[in-house]
C-alpha cells in the first residue's frame, strides 16, 4: 500500500466536499503524484482504486486522460515551457532551445542524471506575460533566453 | 487616450486586494448585504441580471440571466441545485480570469453567493484548471476567511440563507472547460463533454439541475446588484452592455489585461492601450477573442468590441482575448500551432473531431515543410467544412475548423504560397 494514513486521511476530509466520493478522485491524484515520487505509478493506481471503489483501469482511464498525470517516472525538476500561440509569437521557440540546452534533455524526457524532466505544453493561461515556463508547478512569464538557465539554476 | 470608467479591476489595484480587510473596506459583500436587508427575492435578483443585459464572458456570449432563470422551479423540482464557475480558462490567448481570482477573490465569492441566493443553489463548485495554483490557493484563503466571518456556510450574513462554495482542482485539459466536459470532469471521470439535450439545468453535476458560468460573468454580478441594472447599461453597447477584461498579447508594446467597455474599437485597445505594434512594425492579422475565433486582417481593426459587431466582422468576439500578429508573422505557422493545439486536445468521441484535427495537423505541417501538395488549400477547405457546424457533441470541432477557414478567406495566398509549383517540385 504506497497511500499513507495521512493521505488517506487528507481523501477522507477531501470527499467530503461531493455528493459522491470518485468526485475527489483528480485532486487525490494531484497529492499522490506530489507526495509519492512525481508520478502515478500502477501501486499508487490500484491504491486509489481500493480507496474510491473503482477498478484500477477506471482509475487509469482517468489518470491517462490528464496531461497534468504522469504514468512513468520523470526527472526531479519538472520544466514545462508553453509552445502555444502568444508564446509562440514572442520566442517560445528560443525559450525551449535554452531549456534543452540547460537540461541537457529533448521534450518529453528527462535529462541523465534524472535531475530535469523537460516538456512542452500547450496555453498555461499567462498569454499576456509571454513566452513562459512553469518549473515545478512555479510560473515563471516574461522570459529572455538568458533567464532560462538563471531560472533552472536555482534548482541545483 | 481612452478613458473611461472601470469597476472590475478597481480593487485590484489596491494592495493586499485579495484579503477579506481590504476586501471589505473597499466594500465588499455590500451587494450581497444589499440583497438580504432590502428584502429582495431571488425571483427579484434574476430579474436584475436579466435586465442588465450581462451577456457570458465565457466564450458564447450568452445572457447571464435568461441562463439562471432556465433552472427549474425550486417548487416542483426538490433536488438538489448547483453550480459550477468555469475557470479552466485554457482558451489561447486567454488569461483573464486568473488575474480575478488571484487579486479579488471576494468579489467572486460575492457574485457567488448573489448567484446561489438568486438560483436557490445549494453548493457552488469552482472548477480551477491544475496549473493555476496561486489562484487556486488565494481563493480558497479567501473562502476560508469568508467562513471565518459568518460570510459562508450555514446562516450567511445572520440571513437564515446558507451555502457552500468547495474548490475543485483539473488537470490540464482543455475540454474541461466546455461545461458538460467540466461536469463530467468535475465527476471524476475522463472530460468526455456529454450529447446535449438534456441541458445543465434539467440534468447537471450528478443529474441535478446545474447553471455552469464563466469567472468574469460571476464576477460582474455584485456590482450590478450593488448599482443597479441601469448603471451596468450606461457601459457597454446596447446588446453588450458592460466592461469586459481584454488580455492583449502577441506583437503589440504591452501586452496586457485591459478593462474596457464593450463597443470599444479594437484599433483603441491595440494602439492606446497596448501602445501599438512592437517594434515599430505594421499589423497583419489579428484574433479578436481567442484561438477559436477567425483571424482577421488588418483593414478591419476598427471593428467594435462587442458580440454583434465582432459577428457582423464573420468572426466572435469569444473570451474578448486579442492576439496579434505583426507584418513578420507567418498565419500559416499560427494556424499550425493551433491546429496542434485542437488536435492535442480532442477527446476524441466524434470522429470528424477526432480525425479532422489531426489531418488538418498533418496538412499544415506539410505545407510549411515544403512537402505540400497541389489541392492542399481546398483540402483543408473541404476538411473543415465536414467539421463545423453543429456536427459534432461539442464546439471544439468547431473551434479548431472556424479559424482554419478565416485563415484561409484572407490569406490564402500565403497558403498558396506554401505549394511548390510542379517546377520546383521536380527538382
Ligand atoms: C472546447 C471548449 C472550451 C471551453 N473552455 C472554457 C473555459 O476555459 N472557460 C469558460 O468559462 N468557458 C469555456 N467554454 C465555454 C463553456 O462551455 C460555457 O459556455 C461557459 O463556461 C458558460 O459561461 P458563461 O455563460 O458565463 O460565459 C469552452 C467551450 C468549449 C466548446
Ligand atoms: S467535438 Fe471533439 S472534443 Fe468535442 S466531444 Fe466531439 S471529439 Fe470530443
Ligand atoms: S500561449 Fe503561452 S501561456 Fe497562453
Amino acid at each position: 500500500m504506497a497511500l499513507t494514513a495521512a493521505l488517506k486521511a487528507e481523501f477522507d476530509e477531501l470527499c467530503k466536499k461531493y455528493p459522491e466520493r470518485r468526485a475527489g478522485l483528480i485532486p487525490a491524484l494531484h497529492r499522490c503524484q506530489e507526495e509519492l515520487g512525481g508520478w502515478i505509478s500502477p501501486e499508487t493506481i490500484t491504491d486509489c482504486a481500493e480507496y474510491f471503489k473503482l477498478e484500477p483501469v477506471e482509475v487509469y482511464s482517468v489518470a491517462s486522460f490528464y496531461p497534468m498525470f504522469f504514468l512513468s517516472p520523470v526527472g526531479q525538476h519538472v520544466v514545462s515551457v508553453c509552445r502555444n500561440i502568444s508564446c509562440d509569437l514572442r520566442g517560445a521557440g528560443e525559450i525551449i532551445n535554452a531549456a534543452k540546452e540547460h537540461t541537457g534533455a529533448a521534450c518529453g524526457e528527462s535529462s541523465e542524471d534524472g535531475h530535469f524532466y523537460l516538456e512542452q505544453v500547450e496555453c498555461q493561461g499567462a498569454c499576456t506575460n509571454a513566452p513562459m515556463m512553469v518549473v515545478d508547478g512555479k510560473y515563471h512569464e516574461d522570459l529572455e533566453p538568458a533567464d532560462v538557465a538563471r531560472i533552472l539554476g536555482e534548482t541545483r | 487616450m481612452t478613458s473611461h470608467e472601470t469597476y472590475l479591476l478597481n480593487r485590484a489595484k489596491l494592495a493586499d486586494s485579495h484579503t477579506l480587510e481590504v476586501a471589505r473596506a473597499d466594500g465588499a459583500y455590500g451587494a450581497l448585504r444589499k440583497v438580504f436587508e432590502t428584502s429582495m427575492s431571488p425571483e427579484d435578483v434574476v430579474e436584475e441580471v436579466k435586465k442588465s443585459g450581462l451577456r457570458g464572458r465565457g466564450g458564447a456570449g450568452f445572457p447571464t440571466g435568461l441562463k439562471w432563470s432556465f433552472m427549474p422551479n425550486h417548487e416542483s423540482d426538490s433536488r438538489t441545485r448547483y453550480m459550477a464557475v468555469n475557470a479552466d480558462e485554457s482558451e489561447p490567448g486567454t488569461c483573464k480570469d486568473r488575474v480575478l481570482l488571484r487579486e479579488d477573490p471576494h468579489c467572486l465569492i460575492e457574485g457567488c453567493l448573489i448567484a446561489a441566493f438568486a438560483m436557490r443553489l445549494d453548493a457552488v463548485y469552482v472548477y480551477v484548471r491544475g496549473e493555476y495554483r496561486l489562484p487556486y490557493d488565494r481563493m480558497q484563503a479567501a473562502l476560508d476567511e469568508a467562513r471565518a466571518a459568518g460570510i459562508l456556510g450555514d446562516n450567511i450574513l445572520g440571513s437564515g440563507f446558507s451555502c457552500e462554495i468547495h474548490m475543485h482542482k483539473g488537470a490540464g485539459a482543455y475540454i474541461c472547460g466546455e461545461e458538460t466536459g467540466l461536469m463530467e470532469s468535475l465527476e471524476g471521470k475522463r472530460g468526455h463533454p456529454r450529447p446535449k439535450p438534456p441541458f445543465p439545468a434539467s440534468f447537471g453535476l450528478w443529474g441535478q439541475p446545474t447553471t455552469v458560468n464563466n469567472v468574469e460573468s460571476i464576477f460582474n454580478v455584485p456590482f450590478i446588484l450593488d448599482r443597479g441594472a441601469d448603471w451596468f447599461r450606461t457601459l457597454g453597447t446596447e446588446s453588450s452592455p458592460g466592461n469586459f477584461l481584454c488580455g492583449i498579447s502577441g506583437h503589440v508594446e504591452r501586452p496586457g489585461v485591459y478593462e474596457v467597455p464593450l463597443g470599444i474599437s479594437a484599433r483603441a485597445i491595440v494602439e492606446d492601450l497596448a501602445g501599438g505594434i512592437w517594434k515599430g512594425r505594421s499589423l497583419k492579422a489579428w484574433f479578436p477573442g481567442g484561438s477559436s475565433t477567425g483571424v482577421l486582417p488588418a483593414d478591419m481593426l476598427d471593428t467594435p468590441m462587442d458580440h454583434d459587431s465582432v459577428k457582423a466582422a464573420g468572426s466572435m468576439f469569444g473570451t474578448g482575448a486579442m492576439i496579434i500578429l505583426d507584418e513578420t508573422a507567418s498565419v500559416v505557422r499560427s494556424a499550425l500551432v493551433l491546429a496542434r493545439f485542437y488536435e492535442h486536445e480532442s477527446c476524441g468521441q466524434c470522429s470528424q473531431c477526432r480525425e479532422g484535427t489531426e489531418w488538418l495537423e498533418q496538412i499544415v505541417d506539410r505545407m510549411l515543410s515544403g512537402q505540400g501538395k497541389a489541392g492542399d488549400v481546398q483540402l483543408l477547405t473541404d476538411l473543415s467544412n465536414g467539421m463545423t457546424p453543429g456536427k459534432t457533441i461539442c464546439a471544439l470541432s468547431d473551434a479548431a475548423a472556424i479559424p482554419m477557414l478565416a485563415a484561409i478567406k484572407h490569406f490564402r495566398s500565403e497558403f498558396e504560397a506554401c505549394i511548390p509549383t510542379t517546377a520546383e517540385a521536380l527538382v
